[in-house]
């Protein structure tokens, strides 16, 4: 018998908030230990993310990225694999995105197709490897998946620094021409005429004029739509849950799990590479600079996912609130002076609760329980009396 | 290639290896008793902060050595409190170590430190194994840190109680079939628990060797991949722990290689060369290694009296 209680708390959306509600109380009691106010630490985080028209615009645009690599760990959760590999992906994507960007002069909707394009390829083909040497040598994807992340990390810095690609004075490559951009009227948000219209509309002027507004999130919602349709409304989709759910049983049922293993591996990497060229064409500096460590868009997908229940339509949330948590957290420093590096413990509790979260329907399960053995026994006792008298 | 040479590889591979000798320890122990920990970075990392930090505050290196181990161990007791009492998805958990520890790490280190990200350099590093004096010539190549010794007798340690102890048959059991070990009165939950504290344990001890005795104080890169590769050397190592120190010997050479060979005038860009460790893991995973190993029950929280 399932109480309506149990089914309340079984769902993944208030398991999800539950666990985010965990997360902020235990980073508020860190903060009180280290002597910061919790309260308005926390007020100040969240007027950091959305105080502002160009806070809330800013968020959804840092986001864009992180949401891209979560939606791909999410589609390969769903079919049974672990994309840690995501951060290579996606630094490959950038790398490409910023090599072919930076050579093309083409009309606008095809230099911007061709750049998504070369990225979604080479991310799908890095990603792909990951499956062929899992599908048949039998080598876990994590472990090949790190190994990539770090050659990636040196083939771009290797790439920044040839002398074709590296813009002098700078420690990166040259950026992508204009015609690969995808921000929303970049030319004339500048131009005199744009300025003067923009100038009548102070929430426009403060959004669309002050922050590289592109047309990422509009493609992240769309992929999200398309590959949760892809998952649950074909065959395909269907093939490749039942390869990560069991696999004996799909090879029993007649799927090439090998071939599925590959699939799924490199949609998951597309969605990285997608994620990348939306980034590097999207926003400023629209370049690859040099790195001397991981900038974790990769990885920060891994906990997006975790937290969304690898849910693809969920992973547009819970990649808007780490967005907005990263770009809050440097408002929190600056102006309560806290660390900033107490989002990383939030996000990091978040998944911790998120991973124990499943005990919370088994505890109102027992309580459920508990209360119906109570009242049974009243009931006996409320018989036997009844009996006696 | 001279006698220098190869003392001075010999010497970066032993230097480069042991933080992963201990990382890789932790991550067998853990593993073979059914219990995946992927947070071994982030344990690192924590270890590493508290070894840096109650080494420069305290002035004794030992002191910030022993307690990066608790701080660590502290970590796994987390995990295993997760992973084996509340059967939570212990990759999930993993991950979640591995952002708590870093982030924890720099956060107090802003707290300590004055808002910097990176400790002061402790006074007291590790000694050497021959002390200051060292080695005639080239051969104080091999007057490695005192952490080299002591990754050393942690792996013979863990031989020795992998394959010569009961408790390590108990342990090897209860990672490959626990319900047979429980009819065996093997207390599995806590087997697992003692495993993953002691995986905490190496890691944070794993962390220290990096700050106290390679670099002398703890920032944002102190630790970075050492956890994973660890990991890997794991599995490369088949889940063994000889198979681990020596994985982690072979990465530590593929490193030591890329530092000299990038000293020289070598053709090859110096990042072409920082890709060989990796490389070479990948080309050894797919020529010699083949299908995986793993323990049975690896990643399976265990439920008192299932069948599995």
């Amino acid at each position: 018998m399932e109480s309506l209680r149990k089914k309340f708390f079984s769902n993944p959306f208030v398991l999800t908030i539950i666990a985010i509600a965990l997360g902020f109380c235990v980073a508020g009691l860190i903060l009180l230990l280290a002597g910061y106010p919790p309260v308005e630490s926390i007020r100040t985080l969240v007027e950091s993310m959305i105080g502002r028209p160009k806070d809330i615009s800013s968020v959804i645009i840092r986001s864009t990225p992180i949401i891209f690599t979560g939606l791909g760990v999410a589609f390969a959760i769903k079919t049974g694999l672990f994309n840690i590999g995501a951060e290579g992906q996606y630094i490959m994507g950038c790398v490409v995105a910023t090599m072919v960007g930076s050579m093309l002069d083409f009309p606008k909707p095809v230099a911007v197709l061709m750049v998504f394009a070369s990225a979604m390829l080479v991310s799908a083909l890095y990603a792909g490897f990951v499956g062929l040497l899992k599908a048949h040598l039998g080598i876990h994807e994590v472990i090949s998946g790190i190994m990539l992340n770090w050659i990636s990390l040196y083939f771009s810095n290797w790439v920044c620094n040839l002398a074709f690609f590296h813009k002098p004075g700078t420690v990166g490559m040259y950026p992508v021409n204009d015609c690969t951009y995808t921000m929303i009227l970049p030319a004339w948000k500048r131009s005199e005429e744009g300025q003067a219209w923009l100038a009548q509309y102070p929430v426009l002027k403060e959004t669309l004029g002050r922050t590289d507004v592109n047309i990422g999130f509009v493609i992240a919602i769309i992929a999200a739509f398309v590959i949760t349709y892809l998952l649950n409304h074909t065959r395909k989709g269907f093939e490749l849950r039942a390869v990560g759910q069991n696999i004996h049983a799909a090879r029993f049922a007649g799927i090439n799990v090998n071939r599925s293993i590959v699939h799924a591996m490199m949609i998951s990497g597309m969605l990285c590479g997608i994620g990348a060229a939306s980034y590097i064409t999207g926003q400023s500096p629209h370049t690859v600079s040099t790195l001397s460590a991981f900038e974790n868009v990769g990885f920060n997908g891994l906990a997006v996912a975790f937290i969304a229940f690898s849910s693809p339509i969920g992973c547009l949330f819970t990649g808007l609130l780490f967005g907005g948590l990263l770009y809050g957290g440097a408002g929190l420093q600056s102006r309560v002076g806290a660390p900033t590096e107490i989002i990383n413990i939030v996000i990091g509790v978040i998944v911790f609760f998120v991973a124990l979260s499943y005990l919370i329907p088994r505890f109102v399960d027992r309580l459920d329980a508990s209360r119906l053995n109570r009242k049974r026994a009243r009931e006996a006792k409320k018989a036997q009396k009844a009996k006696k008298g | 290639m001279s006698q220098d040479t190869i003392l001075l590889l010999a010497g970066i591979t032993l230097m480069y290896s042991t933080p992963m000798v201990f990382a890789a320890q932790g991550s067998v122990i853990s593993e073979v008793s059914g219990v995946v920990n992927i947070g071994i970075e982030g344990m690192m990392t924590i270890g590493a902060f508290t070894g840096a930090a109650i080494g420069y505050f305290s002035g004794n290196p030992w002191l910030g050595f022993i307690c990066a181990g608790i701080a660590g161990a502290l970590f796994g007791l987390i995990h295993a409190f997760a992973s084996v009492t509340c059967k939570a998805d212990q990759t999930v958990c993993g991950i979640a170590m591995n952002l708590i520890g870093p982030g924890l790490a720099l956060f107090l280190s802003r707290v300590f430190f004055d808002g910097a990200t990176q400790t002061h350099p402790v006074t007291n590093k590790i000694p050497k194994l021959f002390g200051s004096r060292g080695l005639p010539g080239s051969l104080n190549n091999l007057n490695v840190d005192m952490t080299t010794l002591i990754a050393l007798i942690v792996s013979i340690l863990m031989i020795y109680i992998f394959y010569f102890t009961t408790w390590g048959l108990h342990l090897r059991a209860v990672g490959e079939h626990p319900a047979a070990a429980d009819t065996l009165g093997i207390n599995v939950y806590k087997v697992r628990y003692i495993c993953v504290t002691i995986s905490g344990l190496l890691a944070g001890l794993g962390g220290a060797a990096m700050t106290l005795a390679i670099v002398p104080q703890f920032m944002p890169t102190a630790i970075s991949g050492q956890g994973f590769i660890a990991i890997a050397a794991v599995i490369f190592g088949k889940w063994t722990p000889h198979g681990g120190y020596l994985a982690c010997l072979l990465f530590g050479f593929a490193q030591a290689l890329t530092v000299v060979l990038g000293g020289g005038s070598f053709a090859v860009p110096s990042e072409i060369l920082a890709m060989l460790p990796y490389v070479l893991t990948i080309l050894i995973l797919i020529l010699f290694v083949g299908r995986a190993s793993a323990p049975k029950a690896n990643g399976v929280p265990y439920n008192k009296g299932s069948r599995v």
